[in-house]
């Protein structure tokens, strides 16, 4: 038997994204800028995926522009913005566990001489709201907070941010890297008050190497690319159309958001109860977590061997995040969680295709693996 | 507890014995425009119409969207209303506001009692609910000059409405309340704006575009749709006409004198679409012409193409500067589709030294050559009919 349970990571492709992928490939392969009929019908096609990414957010499609993912969305956003708005100030804040996507690039600017505030997390992988209040200021430019932590899936106050900039007056935009929340729960860029949002294709069972930034209508922020017309200039390059196409479609396809969060919590709470069972887990993910991420740590039991035992069984889990395989966990880190339950944690992650049967096998898995792996030992 | 929208319907409260027939054509045009998020009920009270969503699921932050989009509305504002007990209104003051409430520094209550029968009074109202608020969100202090954020109470017949800040409306007349007109539309950044405005005063609109395959693409006449669709986030959905016009043009090209090519070719779009305006009940033209802004518009030229109208010409951007129109376009959400660089209609033949100051009789001399009347008749009839919904 196989389970997939690595979906922070990766999904696995819908039918629809791979249907449409194929298309763009095949039947509608021209260039969106082309002004001949090939070309005008890959533009419809461009527009068509652009107002099904607009659907889900609750945005216009004016508001989505196509990137190459997550990473150059949060590059790009939050570049952007501190350069746009450099001459108002040159602090930003934002938290001590964003994605390395956010985060380098937060150093990067450090070291041109803008002051980066990350603000520290509690024992549950939150920012605490007063800190927020605190440290947004009259001479803050950009606070950017993802709003799901990819490792544990604690969700991020994100809401608040707009309260604290209004309250300090504060010319700052405001950036929410939304990859680990897209078509998981109900994102809407107006209601979390955000100027820039951030989703990835390859999350939500569409191909890889495509995502968006959202940015709120009148916001303007500076390019990194240079070159053609396309995306308004934000982000110049002929488009990927296959991989859009695919993405469009795989926005078209998500399923009613709320069902599926109601779902993934009955799975989560199963698999939960399951895990306490056996004893000698603990659980790294706050009780109020996105149910699709769980994080445990299996006492006594490192997580490259649970990891590798597991895949020899057909069971994907990931320990920590898929970007920074074998470094310590930051977030956990962060945290403050003990030493041993550093050395093991383990990332469950569902996607909308998680089955109760697979949850068993895991498992299962994860109590023979206490018994063969201490056997190995 | 439920969410609605108050509305205050600005000029037409001065609209006398009418008023009643105007607000009736405001609700009828947001009960359509808000038809893709649902279904609402609306309720008229004291020059406020208060639009409630009859699903409760319904998406508010779409409705307020749409309806600060609707002319006829001066302004409006998003609240709730409450049963009439104290507490209650308090509390949810509190929880309602909290957003605004936590993003500002300093704040001021103002209340409004219609119904005398409620046992407190305005200002005591103001002073209770402000210690209460104070009390709850210790960061705030009370500004009755300048306030960050104004707590509305409004104690009304059946329920008490709270609501924050107070959104500027669209202005204008409800749309329709003027009857129809149609907006002569090229793809550049006047016609749009000129149709914004003239929708604003109360005028339904319809549309027509003159397209010259091949001298102009089919992008051209999707940057039309695509403007069309921006102007109907506004006015409301707009019929397009869209007038097969190469064969004319081609006409003047060959037997007319070059210098005279564009005020010819407008008489002729004149003509056709006064032919679709008498089969559609339009009762005038629109262009987004202003004085002196290239050759067809000086004063001559406008006199030459207004000689062959029958019904009136608006021209709302007569006496504007080419800034002032582009402020419009970018607030209406045109200007970037506008300067999309596709040949239009106008574009096409355009002469090296066109006449500035044609006379009607070298005009009417020129287009003598060529009988023209047929192909024009035949165009109106050709023209193609696109829906342009407001979504």
């Amino acid at each position: 038997m196989q389970a997939y349970f690595d979906n922070s990571a990766t999904t696995k492709p819908c039918p629809e994204a791979v249907e449409a992928v194929a298309y763009a490939m095949s039947e509608n392969w021209g260039n969106p800028s082309s002004l001949h009929f090939i070309g005008n019908k890959a533009n419809e096609l461009l527009e068509e995926s652009r107002r099904a990414v607009a659907d889900v957010l609750s945005c216009t499609s004016g508001e989505i522009f196509f990137t190459s993912g997550g990473t150059e969305s949060n590059n790009l956003a939050i570049t952007g913005a501190a350069y746009r708005n450099k001459r108002f100030g040159k602090r930003i804040v934002t938290t001590s566990v964003e994605h390395p996507s956010s985060d380098e690039i937060l150093t990067k600017l450090e070291g041109e001489g803008f002051e980066v505030i990350r603000l520290k997390v509690n024992s549950e992988g939150k920012v605490n709201e007063q800190d927020l209040f605190e440290a947004v200021t009259q001479d803050t430019i950009l606070v950017t907070m993802m709003l799901v932590n990819n490792e544990v899936g604690s969700i991020m106050p994100v809401q608040s941010i707009k309260r604290a900039v209004a309250r300090a007056k504060s010319p700052a935009l405001i950036h929410c890297d939304a990859v680990q929340a897209f078509g998981k729960m109900p994102v809407k860029p107006t209601q979390l008050g955000v100027d820039l949002l951030t989703i990835s294709s390859h999350k939500i069972h569409g191909p890889k190497g495509v995502g968006a930034l959202y940015i709120r209508k009148g916001v303007k922020i500076n390019p990194r690319a240079f070159g053609g017309e396309q995306e308004m200039k934000i982000r110049p390059g002929t488009e990927a159309m296959p991989a859009i196409a695919g993405f469009g479609a795989a926005a078209k396809a998500l399923p009613d958001v709320k069902k599926e969060l109601a779902d993934a919590t009955e799975k989560r709470d199963y698999m939960v109860a399951e895990l306490e069972k056996i004893g000698g887990v603990e659980f790294n993910s706050p009780k109020d977590a996105l149910p699709f991420v769980t994080n445990i740590s299996v006492m006594g039991i490192k997580s490259e061997p649970l990891l590798n035992y597991l895949s020899a069984r057909g069971v994907c889990v990931s320990s920590g995040s898929a970007c920074s395989k074998g470094k310590k966990s930051r977030v956990l880190t962060e945290m403050g969680l003990s030493h041993e339950r550093m050395e093991s944690p383990i990332r469950i992650s569902f996607s909308r295709y998680t089955t109760k049967e697979e949850i068993d096998y895991l498992i299962d898995c994860i109590k023979n693996a206490k018994n063969d792996i201490r056997a190995i030992k | 507890m439920k969410e609605v929208i108050l509305i205050k319907n600005g000029e037409l409260a001065l609209k006398g014995l009418n008023r009643r027939t105007f607000e009736d054509m405001l609700i009828k045009n947001m009960k359509h425009r808000l038809a893709p998020v649902g279904k609402f009920k609306f309720t008229v009270a004291q020059s406020t119409i208060v639009a409630e969503a009859v699903n409760e699921d319904a998406d508010l932050d779409r409705a307020v969207e749409i309806i600060s989009k609707v002319f006829g509305i001066a302004a409006f504002s998003r609240a709730i209303a409450v049963s009439k007990d104290f507490q209650t209104i308090l509390k949810n003051a509190e929880e309602y506001l909290a957003d605004d409430l936590m993003g500002a520094s300093t704040f001021k209550v103002e209340a409004k009692r219609s119904d005398k029968k409620f046992p407190l009074k305005s200002p005591e109202i103001c002073r209770e609910a402000g210690g209460y608020l104070l009390n709850k969100f210790p960061h705030l202090t009370v500004d009755v000059h300048n306030p960050d954020i104004v707590v509305n109470i409004e104690i009304r017949d059946e329920y008490a409405y709270i609501h924050g800040k107070q959104i500027k409306g669209a202005g204008g007349m409800p749309t329709g309340s003027a009857g129809r007109a149609a907006l002569l539309i090229s793809g550049g950044i006047d016609s749009p704006v000129a149709g914004y405005m003239m929708a604003k005063r109360g005028i339904e609109l319809i549309a027509v575009h003159f397209a010259s395959p091949p001298y102009t693409s089919e992008r051209a006449e999707q940057k039309v749709h695509s403007l069309l669709r921006q102007v109907a986030k506004y006015s409301g959905r707009i019929a397009l006409w869209v007038v097969p016009f190469t064969e004319i043009q081609e006409k003047i090209k060959d037997y007319c004198p070059e210098d005279i090519f564009t005020v010819v070719m407008r008489r002729m779009m004149m003509r056709v679409a006064q032919d679709i305006c008498a089969r559609e009940r339009a009762a005038a033209l629109i262009t987004g012409e202003s004085v002196g802004q290239v050759a067809s518009q000086t004063m001559p030229a406008i006199a030459c193409t207004d000689a062959i109208c029958e019904i009136p010409v608006f021209r709302p951007l007569i006496g504007m500067d080419k800034d002032e129109v582009i402020e419009i376009s970018r607030k209406i959400e045109t200007f970037d589709i506008s300067i999309l660089p596709y040949e239009d209609c106008c574009t096409v033949f355009t002469p090296k030294h066109p006449k500035t100051r044609p006379t009607i009789q070298y005009v009417e001399e020129a287009e003598a050559c060529y009988d023209f009347a047929p192909l024009l008749e035949q165009a109106a009839k050709d023209a193609r009919f696109i829906l342009i919904e407001n979504k």
